[in-house]
């Protein structure tokens, strides 16, 4: 679904590199998890994935559904099926947080040549899953992220994601700043949209996040590069071990 | 003290093109005092500092730059609201195309009729809030206005008014010279909206003076729009009593030079003035808001929230000043002008001032000038949002602290939609 190959990219003003050469494939169906010391470039990689500004990608190629997405503007990733849950969500006052996603839905329902959502279904669908994630209307009403708490912003992101349906589905770091109840909610929020032709690439500093959105395969990235790959027991291995075995291993 | 001698011709010049109403009746008085004020301050001119930035050429000439007519457009900005119109066509009361000026709570009369009665409340007022607005700063063309103002309207709001009174003016001749001057007054726990909107003439010069009684509520809200060669200068003074609201909003897009100047003074403990704009402007664009707010009582709330959206060469100008006199204690005042300049070309202008002689007050004051968030781009493009749409919807999110300044829904609604529009047709 999501095919990253030696993926190299720079800061645009500084020059320096950041990702040095990644190689990781998310199969449809299933979910990755990248885990990393701070620094190592994991929100860059969402970033460069997601399009944008700022970066310079000077070696790879990254393809979603066989669709070469690092050519694509930032809205024709996303109405290719790619969406980043944001570490930081953006707080934009004066626009309703259900303009702002009605707008969303049906500018990649156009792109996509299908039908724009009326407002009635629209509103139904808005609700009922607001309604899991425990976002009340109250917070529809607002302007995107204004006065949310952490948490609530984490869980606004998960709604956008529910709504817009995408391919790929890329999390950074949606867990921290979470306490165990929100983070149960945002677990549940990913795991409902868990499905066959659906692939996540979960980022996460944390394992606990991975004892609710459980992984098929977990990967550690250090400096740019992936240096381990294996299945859920390497994120334990992390938890328990730190990253320095690792770094040491890979050397 | 003598004028320069280019002032002094500029005003002769512009003067010999003006005639004063054959009966001017009660008005005869407060017209030629303002006359002298003219004679004596001289017109403005490009070297006065309060016109630093904004050249006052095309408002002072002696003939009106030319600008194509507009056609009466089949919608108008208020049409969604229950209200009373009343109409001018390049300054000429159109009585076939306004409505019927019979209001419950509201008393309204037509200045070219009025000034004819023997005897009429407006004529202790016609001129007086105008003549008293040039204290520190000169405003000739107000003065020029009260002399010259062919008519204008007179409502007296002594209740509730039933529904808002709509001002709309008309653009048909390309050469026209409007002068309008209205009065208006808001008395003790009366409640009053006006709304304005239309293109008005080729050149515009419209004054609007505002007594709020204590207890009284004034509510403006005016839209400056379509007219691309629109040369206006406009002037509210308000003069407001104890316990009194006054709000004005406006909203103006296009115009290669308008200035609007608002002069409010708080006389009355615990009163409340909002004034705020939120413009936008693509190229030969000028717009300039200027705010004089003296705080001469005591626990009053003055806010100023100017927004501007610069591109393709546009200018944006704000003055604007809170002066809080000596024993006006526990003033709250409130100032911010803010640009959001979508290329280089544009430009934004800015002289905030706070002025303060009281020791127990609250005034804050900020200005910026800035290019549009990337990062709130961005989130907004991954989303799927067009880069086209997402820069449109960064603009009213940045226009939005003077649009909720708007009390009425209905209104703030379709002004966002207004703008949406000029937005979407108003691309790269
Ligand atoms: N826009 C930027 N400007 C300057 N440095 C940046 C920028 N983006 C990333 N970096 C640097 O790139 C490196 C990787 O950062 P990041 O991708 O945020 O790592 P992670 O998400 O793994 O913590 C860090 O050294 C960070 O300081
Ligand atoms: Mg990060």
């Amino acid at each position: 679904m999501l095919e990253i190959k030696n993926l190299k990219a720079s800061l645009e003003e500084e020059g320096k590199e950041i990702l040095k050469g990644l190689d990781l494939t998310v199969e449809a169906g299933k979910v990755h998890a990248i885990m990393g010391p701070n620094g190592s470039g994991k929100s860059t990689l969402s970033y460069v994935l997601a399009g944008r500004g700022g970066y310079e990608v000077t070696e790879g190629a990254a393809t979603l559904a066989g669709a070469d997405i690092l050519e694509m503007e930032p809205e024709e990733r996303a109405a290719a099926g790619l969406f980043l849950a944001f570490q930081y969500p953006v707080e934009i006052p004066g626009v309703g947080n259900m303009t702002f996603l009605r707008t969303a839905v049906n500018a990649q329902r156009k792109a996509r040549g299908q039908e724009e959502m009326d407002a009635a279904t629209f509103l139904k669908e808005v609700r009922a899953k607001a309604k899991d994630l425990k976002i009340d209307a109250e917070m529809l009403k607002r302007p995107v992220n204004m006065g949310f708490s952490g948490g609530e912003k984490k869980r606004n992101e998960i709604l956008q994601m529910a709504m817009l349906e995408p391919k790929v589905c890329i999390l950074d770091e949606t867990d921290s700043g979470l306490d165990v109840d929100a983070m149960k909610l945002v677990a549940d929020g990913v795991n409902a949209m868990r499905s066959p032709d659906r692939g996540f690439l979960v980022i996460t500093h944390y394992q606990r996040l991975l004892d609710h959105i459980v992984p098929d395969v977990v990967h550690i990235m250090v400096n740019g590069r992936i240096i381990k790959t294996g299945g859920p027991e390497l994120a334990l291995e992390v938890e328990k071990n730190g990253y320095a075995n690792m770094i040491e291993e890979a050397a | 003290m003598a004028l320069p001698q280019a002032k002094l011709t500029a005003t002769e010049d512009r003067l010999a093109r003006l005639s004063m109403p054959e009966a001017p009746g009660w008005s005869a008085l407060p017209r030629a005092a303002a006359l002298a004020r003219v004679e004596t301050m001289g017109l403005p001119g490009r070297r006065d500092e309060y016109w630093r930035f904004t050249n006052p050429a095309d408002l002072v000439a002696a003939d009106p730059v030319p600008s194509t007519h507009h056609a009466r457009q089949k919608t108008q900005v208020f049409d969604q609201m229950d209200r009373v119109r009343l109409v001018f066509v390049d300054g000429v009361f159109d009585a076939a195309a306004s409505d019927d000026p019979a209001l419950a709570g509201v008393e309204i009369t037509r200045l070219a009729e009025a000034q004819e009665q023997d005897i009429h409340w407006a004529a202790d007022l016609y001129g007086t809030l105008e003549a008293q607005g040039h204290e520190p700063v000169e405003r000739p063309l107000a003065a020029l206005n009260t002399a010259y103002a062919t008519d204008g309207v007179l409502i007296r709001a002594t209740g509730k008014a039933e529904k808002p009174v709509n001002l709309v003016y008309f653009h048909e001749s390309e050469t026209s010279d409007a002068i309008l001057h209205h009065v208006i007054k808001v008395e003790s726990g009366a409640d009053l909206t006006v709304l304005e909107n239309g293109p008005a003439a080729a050149r515009f010069n419209k004054v609007m003076e505002v007594d709020v009684a204590d207890g009284g509520a004034f509510h403006h809200v005016r839209a400056q729009g379509r007219d691309h060669d629109r040369r206006a200068v406009t002037h509210i003074f308000a003069r407001l009593g104890a316990e009194s609201l006054f709000k004005s909003f406006t909203m103006t897009v296009n115009g290669a030079l308008t200035r609007n100047e608002c002069i409010i003074d708080m006389t009355g403990d615990n009163g409340v003035a909002h004034v705020a704009g939120a413009c936008l402007g693509d190229g030969d664009f000028l717009h300039d808001d200027t705010v004089f707010i003296t705080h001469d009582a005591e626990n009053c709330e003055s806010r100023q929230v100017f927004k501007k959206v610069l591109k393709n060469g546009a200018t944006g100008v704000f003055q604007g000043k809170i002066l809080v006199q000596p024993g006006a204690q526990k003033t709250d005042g409130y100032q911010i002008s803010q640009s959001l300049l979508l290329d280089d070309d544009s430009q934004f202008l800015a002289k905030p001032e706070l002025e303060i002689y009281a020791d127990d007050v609250a005034c804050s004051h900020g200005s910026t000038s800035g290019a549009i968030d990337e990062t709130a781009l961005f989130y907004l493009r991954s989303r799927g949002v067009p880069k086209s749409e997402a820069v449109d919807l960064m603009v009213l999110s940045f226009l939005a602290e003077a649009i909720e300044e708007i009390e009425s829904a209905e209104i703030r609604e379709e002004i966002v939609e207004r703008l949406s529009r000029w937005l979407s047709r108003h691309r790269g």
